[in-house]
This record gives structure tokens, C-alpha cells and sequence, in this order.
């Protein structure tokens, strides 16, 4: 199964690999990820696509917690959320279509950032089904180059994930 | 006051109290050598720096302290690899200090520069790269409280030369504060109940106490409560130590070559109470079948370790000790709950001791010398008030099965890597730690030959650790597995080119010993035993013996090979 995972990660060098490490460490396939500083410019968030069955996952959120820089793991199976990616398409241009895909962007509440005399680049940002949309309506007229973010996700409503810090229950300090 | 790096990097160390440090130089380590040697922290310099790791490992395992070593860069680092990951997953509390090419060098792939945090990534709790002077304290502080808190393991911190070099403010943070990191002590009362009720329903509870019984120092708990509500005990290999192995509810060792009584009662068992331990393949045999009518509880302070690999009903997230003190206490209090308890399981403990009793550990007495008689001599003979290490093989695993483990940290084995060369360089490190006590590497004529190096550094230190070398001409666990798996083919396994291993010890003034037959086993382990120096003792056993109980890999605990 698909999972979107959210992790709030101190903004240090070495995080996103030791992160990273951990999926490629059990062989499993990061389909995307995006990282970028939060609020706090101590600390980044990173949104994490990847595929696997429910117990696989439960190991890699419980791992991801355990490292030590890494301060608040969610995984949004079960969460009511919103994600949005964005792409940039650049297509060839040509008199037949000069007309036509600038009514399609429109459509798709998107954007043309770049025109040239024979380029459009086009900027569409939605959730995932839209950008599908997109891209099979405008990959029959021909597309040079394709770049995708992967989603950024946010629960709905009131939730945030908190900088909460984990917190020692009890015991001494050290001994293990 | 400003000081350098290299003067930190002391200070630091003596605030530990750092008694022993595990080392060898290199360019990059000048600086903090230097500063090493004014100092008095006690450096032992090894003969190479798997060695070092091992040895500060050992040290680690025998005294529950932190280990310390530290080492060049470039192939220093990597030479410490091994221990490394060794230490990672027998969850060994150790601070490894690698040195660095200077920060202006660093992947630039200068002289003697690797990416060592890169590398040891995947085998250490937590690593660090020291950029500025002025954070060296601090890290040092955070890598010792990472190393010896929650689940213990390694740390690395990666110190470049300029680093030791500059001038920086000094202060010693006497507390710790990483807000991402709050590892779980105490826990869930509500679990620990639930688990209580489980256990008191049952008719056949079997402990499985795993390494965190030792960590934890729980040992004592554990005995306690298992003899309150009598539950017979297994142990893993990591676990052994961890109660008494002369105590009647002990079972011996579980898995591969556990014994009939520990298996059996983990299959049929109906409750398993797993503490400190991880549930490791060579532990439950084939998964699927494993334990297949028991309600499991798990206690570990590592939530990653529970139903990791199989389904746990009874979670409890904390460190064993507190949570055994609990259950205690609950079933001193809640007497009700236990009422005809003893009753329900009375066939249950009867079972057991008829397994005990009809399938115990042995082997043929055919008038070759054995190598399992000369594991129950060294027993005997010290009265298992000795700090065993062992090699890794048929060595390792004769030991577990008899030598009977007293007391816990007399066992220094490399459980979850199964590292060949860990057991002399540990014993080195163990006898710095215990100066007085009597140290045994028990060992292999392969293992041996892995890390035979450090006989130089024993005997520099006046470390006099004894290697018991139970001699096959084999890699003999390989060998086994080609003896039943492989008809016979014995490929690469016969060591018939191994030295003169009497006539090593000695060439580096060592003692050297050689046993051929049964009857000189006893006076001459005696005689090496008080020997002052680090002696070798050359026992050549019988080359084809195998151990058993063995549950084939991939085989269910049940399907075990008896003698
Ligand atoms: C560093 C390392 N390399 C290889 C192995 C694989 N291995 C496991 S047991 C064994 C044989 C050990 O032989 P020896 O030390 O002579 O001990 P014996 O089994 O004969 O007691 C080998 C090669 C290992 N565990 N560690």
C-alpha cells in the first residue's frame, strides 16, 4: 500500500541520508521525497512517498522515530489530509496547438510560466489525480521535458504536527 | 579558559572518568596523542584497531561502563568497522573517536580521508562530524548519554585535525538536553497488569530472557520472579548469565543448538514472557511455527524490537528491570489473581523436568578427546568465577551449552554479528577492566588466527588473558554444516596451515600449553590458569565433532537433531 509519511527532523547536515539510509538500508524504494526548512529554521520537514504493506511500514515509523535527530514521525494513512505537487511540463510549440494548450492550463487552474517561440513551459500544482489528469490530456501533443515535485502533505483542520518533543517517561537518567 | 581541541577532547574524557582508552595512532591522531600522553587516562595500544573496538567492547560487557576507542583516519576508521558493527547489534554502549583529514580537506578525497560517518551510518546508534571546535565538548557529552541511555550502542564521533588543533572555549556541560531524543523508561502500568493477568491464567509460562536482561542489570528481578511464580527460563546466547545456569527452573540455552527442554518448552509453551530479547532467527527457528499456541508478551526498551519479527499480544516498551520490579510487585500484591495459580501449572514445571532430565546435553565419550569435556573441566575448574569470552563457531556455541553461566557479564560472545576474532581482543579489554579476575577466550584454531595479533598488546600490558584454543584443523561450524548439508565436501574449511600455536605464544613471550589427551586436561588448564602471563592453550580435540541439539536453518524449534 501507498504511504504518505511526515517526519519533523532537526535542520541538520547528515539527517536527510541517515533518513534516507534507513529505507534503502531495507531495501525499499523512496518514490519521492521533499524537504524543506519549516517555521522553526531549526528544524525541516520532509514528506516521504513509499509503498509497502502495513507491517514493513510500521517498522520504518517506529525505526524513523528511533533516530536520534528525528523529532516527530506521522504517517497519514489513517489522517484526513491535503497534499499538493506541483510540475513544470515544457512542450514544443506549433501553430495547431499554439491555441490549444493554453485553454487546457486554463482549465486546470494552471499556469504558463515561460513562452518561447517554439516552447510553452507550464507550472500546474493540485493533488495527485489532477496532475494525472494533466498530463494524459497533454502528452498526445508532444512533451519535451518533465519535472514533478512529489507531494507536500498537511493534515485538515485544527491538527499539526507539533513540535512536541518526545518525552522520557520517567526512570533514571542513564542506565540503560 | 581557551584550550585546544586536543585539551578538550582530555578534559572531557576525565569528566567521564575515563579510565581506559583503546587506540592506535596516526597522522591524524597526533594532536590528541600528544594531549593523551600528558594526560593519565590509561592508554592501551593495540595491535590493530579491530582490536581496539573489540577490546573497549569487552571492557564495555564486562563493567557495564562505556567503552572507549579511538583511532587514525582513513583505514583506521575502516579497520573499525567490524567491531563497530559488532557492537551495534549486541547493543554494546561505546564512544568510537575516529580522527579526520582537516576540515578544508574533508572530500576533497585527500590522504588517508573516508567518509567514516557515511560508512558506519547503518552500525551506530548515532554519529558526528565535529566541525567547530566549540561544539567538541557538547558533542562529547551527548555521544557518551547516547551511547548509555535507552538501548545502548555505538556512537562515533569523527574529530578533524584542525579541529584538535584550534583554540576554543572550554566548558563541560554537566547535562544533557537532545529534545528529539527521550528514550522510554518506565512501563505502561496498564500493560504490565494486562500482562500479569495473562500470566496468571496460564498453564505453561516459559521466560525467554534475552541480552537486555544483562544491560539492564535485571538479573536479579528476573530470578526473583521467575522463582515467586515458578516459570522455567530459556535464554539466548546473549541472555546467558542472566539466571543461574544452576538454578532448577533454569532450561538452558534456546535456538539453533539450544537445548531439547528450552525448545520444546517454547513450543508448547502458552505464554512467553520475552525480556531483552529480539526474537533473532537463530533464536526462533522457522517463524511461522514458532511458539504456535502461546499469547506472547514482550518487554524491551527498544519499540522497534517488539513484533518486529513476530506478533506480540502484551507490548510493554521499557527497560526490563523497572518493568520486572513491577510485576513483582503485582504479584505480591495481587494475590487473588494467583490463587490457584501454582496448581494450573504444577504438569507444566513436572514436563519440563522430564525433558531436562531425559534429553540433557551430551555427547559420545568415545575416548577421543572432546571438546565439550574440556568446556565442563574450565567450569569446574574455576567454579564459573571466571569472565568467558569466546570466538565465534563451534567454540562459541559448546560454551553456551556447557559451561554453566552464574552470574551476569561472565559471558562475552558476539551474539548478533557472530564476529570471528571478537573473543581475545574483548578479553584484553575485559582484564583492563578487571585487573585481578581470571579471563578465558575460548577459541577456535580459525577464530584465533583473526585478530592473533593482540597477543603483543597482552603482553605489553601485562594482560594475562587465557586463550583456550579447542583445536579442530576445521573452520569447524562450516565444516558441520558441509558434513550435513554438503556431503562432506569440506572446501576451504581444513586449516591444516594454521602455526605452531605454543611456539607463537612464546616467540611473543607468552606462556604456550598443548593438551593431547584427556588426562592432561586438567593439570595443565590448572597450570595455565595460574600462570602470570597471557598464555595460549593448544587442545587438539577431536577434528570431526559436531554440536548439537541443531535446528537446520529455516527448521521449526521442534525439528532438532539430537546427538
Ligand atoms: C569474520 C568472520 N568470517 C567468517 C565467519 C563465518 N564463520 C562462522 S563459524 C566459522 C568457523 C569458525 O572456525 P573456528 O574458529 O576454527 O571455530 P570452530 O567452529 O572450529 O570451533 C566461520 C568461518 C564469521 N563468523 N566471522
Amino acid at each position: 500500500m501507498r504511504h504518505i509519511i511526515s517526519i519533523l527532523a532537526e535542520n541538520e547536515f547528515g539527517v536527510l541520508s541517515r533518513v534516507a539510509g534507513l529505507f534503502s538500508g531495507r531495501g525499499f524504494n523512496i518514490e519521492s521525497i521533499c524537504v524543506a526548512e519549516t517555521l522553526d529554521p531549526t528544524t525541516s520537514s520532509m514528506t516521504i512517498v513509499t509503498e509497502g504493506d502495513d507491517a514493513i511500514i510500521e517498522q520504518v515509523l517506529k525505526q524513523l522515530n528511533k533516530l536520534i535527530n528525528v523529532i516527530k514521525v506521522v504517517d497519514f494513512k489513517d489522517a484526513d489530509y491535503v497534499s499538493r505537487e506541483m510540475v513544470l511540463v515544457k512542450v514544443s510549440t506549433d501553430d495547431k496547438i499554439r491555441e490549444e494548450v493554453p485553454r487546457m492550463v486554463k482549465i486546470f487552474r494552471g499556469r504558463i510560466i515561460d513562452v518561447s517561440p517554439k516552447t510553452y513551459t507550464i507550472m500546474i500544482t493540485g493533488d495527485e489525480a489532477k496532475i494525472q489528469a494533466f498530463l494524459a490530456l497533454i502528452k498526445p501533443l508532444g512533451i519535451k521535458e518533465l519535472v514533478r515535485t512529489g507531494p507536500i502533505a498537511m493534515m485538515r483542520g485544527e491538527k499539526t504536527i507539533k513540535m512536541k518533543e518526545k518525552h522520557s517517561k520517567g526512570g533514571e537518567e542513564d542506565g540503560y | 579558559m581557551k584550550k585546544n581541541g586536543s585539551q578538550i577532547f582530555v578534559e572531557a574524557l576525565k569528566a567521564e572518568g575515563i579510565d581506559a582508552l583503546f587506540c592506535y595512532p596516526g597522522g591524524a591522531t597526533l594532536n590528541i596523542t600528544d594531549a593523551l600522553g600528558l594526560s593519565d587516562i590509561g592508554q592501551i595500544v593495540v595491535r590493530h584497531e579491530q582490536g581496539a573496538v573489540h577490546a573497549a567492547d569487552g571492557y564495555a560487557r564486562a563493567s557495564g561502563r562505556v567503552g572507549v576507542s579511538l583511532v587514525t583516519s582513513g583505514p583506521g576508521a575502516t579497520n573499525a568497522v567490524t567491531g563497530i558493527a559488532t557492537a551495534y547489534l549486541d547493543s554494546i554502549p561505546l564512544v568510537i573517536f575516529s580522527c579526520q583529514v582537516p576540515t578544508m580537506l574533508i572530500g576533497n578525497d585527500a590522504f588517508q580521508e573516508v567518509d567514516i560517518v557515511g560508512i558506519t551510518r547503518p552500525c551506530t546508534k548515532h554519529s558526528y562530524l565535529v566541525k567547530d571546535v566549540n561544539d567538541l565538548a557538547r558533542i562529547i557529552k551527548e555521544a557518551f548519554y547516547i551511547a548509555k541511555s535507552g538501548r545502548p550502542g555505538p556512537v562515533l564521533v569523527d574529530i578533524p585535525k584542525d579541529v584538535s588543533a584550534a583554540l576554543g572555549e572550554f566548558k563541560y556541560p554537566d547535562k544533557v538536553h537532545i529534545r528529539s531524543y527521550q528514550p522510554t523508561y518506565t512501563g505502561h502500568l496498564g500493560q504490565i497488569k494486562k500482562a500479569m493477568k495473562l500470566i496468571a491464567s496460564s498453564k505453561k509460562p516459559v521466560f525467554y530472557a534475552g541480552g537486555g536482561i544483562i544491560l539492564s542489570g535485571a538479573s536479579e528481578e528476573l530470578t526473583k520472579l521467575a522463582s515467586m511464580l515458578s516459570i522455567p527460563v530459556a535464554n539466548t546466547l546473549m541472555g546467558l548469565g542472566g539466571f543461574p545456569g544452576n538454578h532448577p527452573l533454569f532450561l538452558g540455552m534456546l535456538g539453533m543448538h539450544g537445548t531439547y527442554a528450552a525448545n520444546m518448552a517454547i513450543t508448547e509453551s502458552d505464554v512467553i514472557i520475552a525480556v531483552g530479547a529480539r526474537f533473532d532467527d537463530r533464536a526462533t527457528g522457522k517463524v511461522d511455527e514458532f511458539a504456535p499456541h502461546a499469547k506472547v508478551i514482550h518487554i524491551d526498551i527498544d519499540p522497534t524490537s517488539i513484533s518486529k519479527n513476530i506478533h506480540v499480544d502484551v507490548p510493554i516498551v521499557g527497560n526490563s528491570r523497572d518493568v520486572l520490579r513491577k510485576m513483582i510487585e503485582i504479584a505480591t500484591e495481587d494475590r487473588d489473581d494467583f490463587e490457584n495459580y501454582q496448581s494450573h501449572i504444577s504438569e507444566w514445571i513436572h514436563e519440563t523436568e522430564r525433558w531436562k532430565k531425559e534429553y540433557p546435553l551430551t555427547y559420545m565419550r568415545n575416548g577421543t578427546l572432546k571438546p565439550q569435556y574440556v568446556i565442563e573441566r574450565i567450569f569446574d575448574i574455576t567454579g564459573g568465577n571466571a569472565i568467558i569470552t569466546t570466538e565465534v563457531g563451534q567454540n562459541q556455541m559448546w560454551t553456551a551449552q556447557f559451561y554453566k553461566f552464574l552470574k551476569p557479564r561472565t559471558l562475552l560472545t558476539s551474539g548478533g554479528l557472530g564476529t570471528m576474532g571478537f573473543g581475545f581482543p574483548a578479553g584484553i579489554g575485559a582484564q583492563v577492566a578487571y585487573p585481578d579476575a581470571l579471563v578465558i577466550d575460548i577459541a577456535g584454531d580459525g577464530s584465533i588466527q583473526m585478530n592473533i595479533q593482540e597477543l603483543a598488546t597482552a603482553v605489553q600490558y601485562g594482560l594475562p588473558v587465557k586463550v583456550v584454543i579447542l583445536n579442530n584443523g576445521y573452520l569447524g561450524m562450516v565444516r558441520q554444516w558441509q558434513e550435513l548439508f554438503y556431503e562432506k565436501r569440506y572446501t576451504w574449511t581444513p586449516m591444516q596451515y594454521a602455526p605452531d600455536f605454543v611456539k607463537v605464544a612464546e616467540a611473543y613471550g607468552a606462556a604456550g600449553f598443548r593438551i593431547e589427551k584427556e588426562e592432561d586436561v586438567d593439570r595443565v588448564l590448572r597450570a595455565a590458569f595460574q600462570d602470570k602471563r597471557p598464555a595460549f592453550v593448544d587442545i587438539l580435540v577431536n577434528p570431526e565433532e559436531s554440536v548439537y541439539p541443531m535446528v537446520p536453518a529455516g527448521a521449526s524449534l521442534r525439528e532438532m537433531l539430537l546427538v
